[in-house]
């Protein structure tokens, strides 16, 4: 799976469509995990959005980060977990910074979904736009869900069904989860957020004009 | 019933109702920078995309670049000139008005944006960076978005936003001696903890926030996103009208009058009802340091690192036992008096004119301790020559610190210049996070003033106890 994102232009308009997922998950149950931490500031070298699966957890990854000699014990980097599509976390996953390269990291690297009891705000937005499923559920059920995970190894498959809204671990126990119907909507179709505002059009441009007149010191 | 200012900010812009509480809002500003707008310009522009009203979307360079004298394109970073040099076309190609390296309107994006008065009260404004709620000061409905929603607000100029929910912090009584904005901020978060505030736009409120000058009150706003709250707000005042007059980018004549009328509308009704609400006694605030990793990890100055086994819940035991680990201290060892390695006074938190004032106040004919790395850099061009033109760098220069060009610099560590490995900095930032300030460096965040005092000290010091 590693690199299967990175090969051809991340870029483009319109983004994988989400509808299941079956895969091992890789628990990092750390609370608080910060988007420095899930990309470090010098990882992020180049002014696109691609090549940065390499720099991601680069602080926890590598035991020499120069020279990127893996740590063995860090969880992405022994398998089944390598290939895991899915992450299990502490609360406030991806809080701090906006950087959304943290997300592209993510997602080059080929994690589909996070399964968290809560997100940094921003980075759960930054998730939606860019294919990536963020789903909260309670820390009791995050939890348990990362004993299962790393009990079972490659066996311990997840299954997410976004359209029913519902998770279901290794050992068969289901969860429904929320999300609002805008993110799924376009998370399912694969959906680019620009050309779907474009169709009202009409509507941004008359509200300029009336705005025009009652806010005119907006218009420089 | 009476509606929050954020409320009626969000009414202000609405362009469509989306559902589910997702709403069309207009985007009246987009700023960017060189490190995160860089890559919303090329998104754009390998999409085929334009930047729609040019005239509305500003960039600056202050991440990358650096922050020595002489500095121009190359930088100690590697790779840093290809943001510089890539931002500056997408920025000509678009058609944008940017804030360039020797450019004398060039500094730290959220400081020149209300410098410049590109933000104004009751605007909505974004940028690709988490502190744009620094310019909730104004009564201004700005926050931080990716790089991804940055493309949408340009290209669309508006964005599709979940209404959060609303909280009210009273800030009430007066500040004592020694004890600043900074104080506030980290007060509440260590109270509240760094998720305080999640999924909330806060109006910040109380007497203590009315009395507070305004570049104090864009250190209050500036930490909003530390206590994970979606933005802050300061509804617009007398002091608010009067820092915006005259500024470069404000309404003149007419105009603003007519701005000063809407703007004073600005305010919470008085029925209006929040989903939650903080009251603070400023009495309780004393200069308050961070000891960990998160910006709720405070301590007030004359207080104690705490003990893991005296945390409220087994997640936080185990956060307090890592930062500790991480910031090498022990349980239970005072705070004051900690030898520090660097001194750092910048950020879109504190490296306003105010702030400098202030801490040289505190190092006048005073000098730095031996061996310690005192750094000062303003937050702006435009607060480079005022300082300079008051003889403040003259000042920090005779008591030891280091007088910069303005940037970011090293509030954050990019891959050029850092704090060394292991060491120990106070910093009047506003991120504590492993390696923020450099690999392994260890950040305590103070107010300026508190930063400046412990320069002198060689440790973390009182600034009260200075007199
Ligand atoms: S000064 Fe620091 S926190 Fe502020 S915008 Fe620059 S890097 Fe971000």
């Amino acid at each position: 799976m590693y690199g299967s994102w990175g090969k051809g232009p991340v870029m483009t308009l319109t983004m994988q469509k989400f509808t299941t997922l079956s895969s091992v998950a890789a628990p990092i149950m750390r609370v608080n995990i910060d988007t420095d931490a899930i990309i470090p500031s010098r990882e992020m070298k180049g002014v696109t959005k691609d090549g940065l699966s390499v720099g991601m957890f680069a602080n926890w990854r590598y035991t020499d980060v120069d020279a990127r000699v893996e740590n063995p014990d860090f969880i992405l980097n022994k398998a089944p977990f390598r290939d895991a599509e899915i992450l299990l976390s502490g609360e406030n996953f991806g809080c701090g910074s906006s950087r959304e390269h943290a997300v592209w990291a993510l997602k080059e690297w080929g994690i589909r979904c996070v399964i968290a009891p809560s997100f940094g705000t921003i980075f759960f937005g930054n998730c939606v736009r860019n294919g990536i499923l963020p789903v909260a559920l309670p820390e009791t059920v995050v939890k348990a869900f990362a004993e299962s995970a790393e009990a079972g190894a490659q066996t311990a498959i997840f299954v997410i069904d976004l359209p029913s809204q519902m998770v279901t671990g290794p050992t068969g126990d289901s969860h429904d989860f929320d999300i609002a119907p805008a993110d799924k909507e376009m998370l399912v179709e694969g959906l680019d957020p620009i050309g779907l505002t474009l169709k009202r059009d009409d509507e941004i441009l008359a509200f300029r004009k009336t705005d025009e007149v009652k806010r005119p010191w907006v218009y420089l | 019933m009476g509606r929050t200012l954020v409320q009626k900010l969000w009414d202000a812009h609405t362009v469509a109702d989306l559902g589910d509480d997702a709403t069309l809002l207009y985007m009246d500003r987009v700023f960017l920078h060189e490190r995160t707008g860089s890559v919303s310009l090329k998104g754009l522009e390998s999409a085929g995309r334009k930047v729609r009203n040019p005239e509305q979307v500003f960039c600056t360079m202050d991440h990358i670049v650096d922050t020595l004298p002489g500095r121009g394109d190359d930088t100690i970073m590697p790779s840093g000139k290809d943001f510089i040099t890539t931002t500056r076309a997408a920025a000509n190609a678009a058609g944008i008005t940017l804030f360039d390296i020797g450019d004398d309107r060039q500094g730290i994006v959220h400081v020149v944006s209300a410098e410049q008065g590109i933000t104004l009260p009751g605007l909505t404004q974004v940028c690709p960076d988490s502190h744009t709620c620094t310019l909730g000061a104004l009564g201004a409905l700005a926050w931080g978005i990716g790089s991804t929603e940055g493309e949408h607000a340009l290209a669309t100029k508006t964005l599709a936003v979940n209404k959060p929910k609303s909280m009210r912090i009273s800030f009430d009584g007066e500040l004592g001696f020694g004890v600043t904005a900074k104080d506030m901020i980290l007060h509440l978060i260590g109270a509240y903890t760094a998720a305080g505030g999640v999924g909330h736009a806060i109006e910040f409120a109380g007497s203590a926030i009315r009395s507070l000058p305004q570049e104090n009150r864009f250190t209050v706003c500036n930490m909003a996103v530390e206590f994970a709250a979606f933005t802050g707000l300061i509804p617009p005042d007398d002091t608010t009208i009067e820092y915006v007059h005259g500024r470069p980018y404000a309404p003149t004549g007419k105009t603003w009058d007519a701005a000063v009328d809407y703007w004073r509308t600005l305010q919470a009704d008085d029925d209006a009802t929040y989903d939650k609400d903080i009251s603070i006694d400023c009495a309780d605030i004393v200069p308050t340091v961070t000891w960990g990793n998160s910006p709720g990890h405070t301590v007030q100055i004359d207080g104690a690192v705490p003990d893991p086994s005296n945390a409220p819940d087994a997640n936080t035991q185990t956060s307090w036992a890592r930062a500790l680990e991480y910031m090498d201290l022990k349980p239970g060892m005072p705070i004051e008096g900690v030898p520090i390695d660097a001194a750092f006074i910048g950020s879109c938190t504190n490296s306003r004119i105010a702030d400098l004032r202030e801490v040289v106040k505190v190092v006048k004919g005073r000098r730095v301790a031996e061996g310690v790395k005192a750094i000062v850099v303003p937050g702006s061009s435009q607060v480079k020559l005022a300082a300079e033109a008051e003889g403040i760098d003259k000042a920090l220069v005779e008591a030891g610190f280091e007088w910069r060009e303005s940037g970011c610099s090293m509030c954050f560590y990019a891959g050029g210049e850092s704090f060394g490995d292991q060491e120990r900095v106070i910093s009047s930032t506003n991120r504590n996070f492993e390696n923020r300030q450099g690999p392994r460096t260890r950040t305590h965040l103070a107010s300026p003033t508190s930063v400046a005092a412990s320069a002198l000290a060689g440790k973390i010091a009182d600034v009260r106890k200075l007199g």
